[in-house]
């Protein structure tokens, strides 16, 4: 390899049965490689089948909600041939026949559910109408503003006109606190109904906040652990595994009884007569609950990587720049501090990606304010069924995840996450 | 880490003050955890000490909460203490059942996690895996990749092709949830495989099957075992993916305290949650003893 030339002038170098030997090389190289890959196979296909498809699946129903386009037919018909035009007495006969389909199918409540999504408390007009449909008659636009005038109102038919295709971007912009206004058009929803964009912002700040407490309180007793004695550090080392083992529900139900109005921390506090008995504190169904139970929860998560970087770090540099005449304080500001920022990096990163995503937790213990927008998407899920509109937050989120951690692997590299 | 002699008084006082602060953020770290224990031995329905529990009299303790997992939901809880009472609690109780569902689910997601992981985390090991940044980094996602989507996504996909409210479902969800830990614990005990071992006892006449079963296996046993302690543990501790896909009778123990403390929180929860530290610590207990097995057999001695 020092010199090609060599290959070129003498002779091509070849195995025992005449094939040169590059080639062989190459061959056997590819064969291993592809025994390699033959191990990771079943796995791989199993986490696709498992999650990626099923993600997948999510992202595409963000995009899409057929519950009006494939139950109002005619309606779809008369918005392909008229685009945005002022619904004409074709277009109110297309309405009228839609919805006798729709009482006749009993599809009117999921049609009117798709158009509640985009203007609230308009899922009765269509239920309401479709119920008394067979007695329109023409002309349907006199006969369907008299059973209800709603029917006149340029919002509405915009968002039938949006909601007539199944892909739609709606719930993205429902996502971003935008809505269909009066004038058909979609503009920021009112001051009062704007919660998503508050809540991604307050879902990002709590995280910032939670993943500082744990570079806070981590960092020294990482610290420690890292330069006593293995033998005492191994007996501390159980004080931040053990919580790490245990459960996610009883480390949040031990927080709930501590926190709580007549819990141990209040009954403590009123005993000592710092606060009064009228005056215990309010500490759990708000952000502080949140806060304090978190930064319990993912301190694990930061002390650990924290702890891996700095048992790497030998304590003579920290010497050599005392006995060079560094006060402490400068030795570890301009020493220590920054062989350690790996490590802040991994454990900051990884609190962060999990504290953005945390559902649990906040659901238990953050009462109204205290939530983030994981607990949005279950609400969606279960209580108000907008499934659409939970997948369009949920792969937000997801983006904002894949993002964080893609920065992980650049910073840190996967391969050198560690547990325990 | 002694003081060193040259320390003067701001940095004694700080050092003293370091250990204090460390001291308070480890009781801030274990004291919830073991707070709970006492109070689940509670007469009253309080999650607080009693006078009677701080003056330790033993009228203020009881075993009431444990007892109560123990009848909740059972036919006749009232009935005399025999082998049919004992029958009872097996087939009806609520906890009991829930136990039972959590075990059999932890135990096949294991399962299936381990034997897959393990086999991946061979070919990841390998110097010549194609890809091998960006297959890890998709087998590791799902401990990345917020629970709530996960679930989201499962709901939708398992209702579609009917696997919502089976055991078969759970089970793979659950064992998709483990996989990244059975990756990550089992590649870090092959990196410190030595592969001339290998190609030695391939010499030997040994084919693939009897290398891996006699020479790899042996020594990665402690990295596989605690992945698939990690594994079980993920898929024990579970409730958002069970609460998404599971049917109502699918109760595990997480999703049981789940519902009990949005409903009524009481100390029964407290009970459950005693149980289940100690269970915590028996696990820790186990892998700490596989680590330092892991490191004997590499020999790598503790200091």
């Amino acid at each position: 390899m020092a010199n090609p030339d060599i290959t070129t002038e003498t002779e091509v170098l070849r195995t025992v049965d005449g094939q040169p030997l590059k080639a062989a090389l190459t061959r056997a190289s590819r064969r291993a490689r592809i025994r390699a890959f033959v191990l990771v196979v079943p796995l791989l296909i199993f986490v696709l089948l498992t999650f990626a498809v099923p993600i997948g699946q999510m992202l595409s129903r963000s995009f899409t909600d057929d519950k009006f386009s494939a139950n109002m037919v005619e309606l779809g018909k008369w918005f392909d041939a008229n685009g945005a035009a002022t619904p004409d007495e074709a277009a109110y006969a297309a309405l009228a026949a839609d919805l006798k389909t729709a009482s006749e199918a009993r599809t009117a409540g999921s049609i009117g559910t798709r158009i509640n999504y985009e203007i609230p408390g308009t899922r009765s007009l269509f239920t309401s109408t479709a119920r008394r449909a067979d007695r329109l008659e023409p002309p349907y636009k006199e006969a369907l503003l008299a059973a209800d005038e709603k029917w006149a109102r340029p919002d509405i038919w915009a968002a039938m006109r949006s909601a007539s295709a199944a892909a739609t971007l709606n719930f993205y912009q429902a996502a971003l606190d935008r809505q269909i206004g009066d004038s058909g058009k979609f503009e920021a929803a009112p001051e009062n109904s704007r919660i998503y964009v508050k809540l991604f912002i307050r879902t990002f700040i709590l995280s910032v906040v939670i993943t500082g407490l744990c570079l806070l309180l981590g960092f020294p007793v990482a610290h420690l652990l890292a330069v006593l004695p293995l033998r005492h550090a191994s007996l501390l080392m159980i004080l931040v595994l053990l919580p790490f083992w245990t459960s996610l529900l009883v480390r949040t139900t031990s927080w709930m009884v501590l926190l709580q109005g007549q819990g141990v921390i209040n009954d403590v506090l009123v005993s000592l007569g710092i606060v009064s008995e009228e005056g215990r504190l309010q500490m759990m169904y708000n952000q502080l609950g949140t806060i304090i139970a978190m930064t319990h929860i993912l301190l694990p998560f930061m002390i650990l990587p924290l702890y891996s970087v700095m048992k790497t770090i030998p304590p003579s540099y920290a010497r050599a720049a005392r006995s060079l005449g560094a006060t402490s304080w400068t030795t570890f500001r301009r020493i220590y501090l920054p062989q350690t920022v790996s490590g802040i990096g991994a454990g900051g990163i990884l609190c962060f990606i999990l504290a953005v995503g945390y559902y649990i937790t906040p659901a238990l213990v953050g009462g109204a304010d205290g939530t983030l927008i994981s607990n949005q998407i279950a609400f969606h899920m279960q209580k108000s069924l907008n499934w659409s509109l939970a997948a369009a937050l949920a792969s937000m989120l997801l983006a904002a995840v894949l993002i964080l951690y893609w920065a992980y692997d650049r910073i840190i590299g996967i391969d050198n996450m560690k547990l325990g | 880490m002694a003081l060193p002699v040259y320390a003067d008084r701001l940095e004694r006082i700080w050092y003293y003050t370091y250990r204090v602060l460390c001291a308070l953020i480890f009781i801030f770290l274990i004291a919830p955890i073991l707070i709970i224990m006492p109070l689940s031995f509670n007469v009253e329905p309080y999650f607080t000490f009693t006078p009677e529990m701080l003056r330790l009299d033993p009228d203020g303790y009881s075993m009431r909460w444990y007892d109560n997992l123990l009848t909740f939901g059972m036919a006749a809880p009232d009935a005399l203490r025999d082998g049919s009472w004992w029958a009872d609690v097996w087939a009806n109780a609520r906890w009991v059942q829930a136990a039972k569902n959590s075990i059999v689910v932890g135990f096949f997601a294991t399962i299936v996690a381990t034997v897959l992981g393990t086999i991946a985390a061979m070919g990841l090991s390998r110097p010549e895996m194609p890809y091998r940044k960006l297959i890890m980094a998709i087998l590791i996602s799902p401990m990345i990749v917020p629970i709530i989507i996960t679930a989201t996504g499962l709901f939708f996909f398992y209702s579609d092709i009917g696997l919502s409210g089976t055991y078969f479902g759970l089970v793979m969800a659950h064992a998709t949830l483990g996989i990244p830990f059975v990756i990550i614990t089992v590649t870090a005990t092959m990196m410190g495989f030595d592969r001339s071992l290998i190609r030695a006892a391939q010499n030997m006449g040994a084919g693939p099957v009897t290398t891996f079963f006699k020479v790899q296996l042996p020594l990665i046993t402690p990295g596989v075992v605690s992945g698939a302690l990690f594994a079980f543990v993920t898929s024990f501790d579970e409730v958002v993916v069970v609460l998404f896909i599971g049917s109502h009778e699918q109760q595990t123990i997480p999703r049981q305290m789940w519902n009990g403390i949005r409903e009524q929180i009481s100390p029964s929860i407290l009970a459950v949650a005693t149980i289940l530290v100690i269970f915590s610590i028996c696990l820790l207990a186990v892998v700490e003893l596989l680590r330092r097995r892991s490191e004997r057999l590499r020999g790598v001695t503790p200091a």
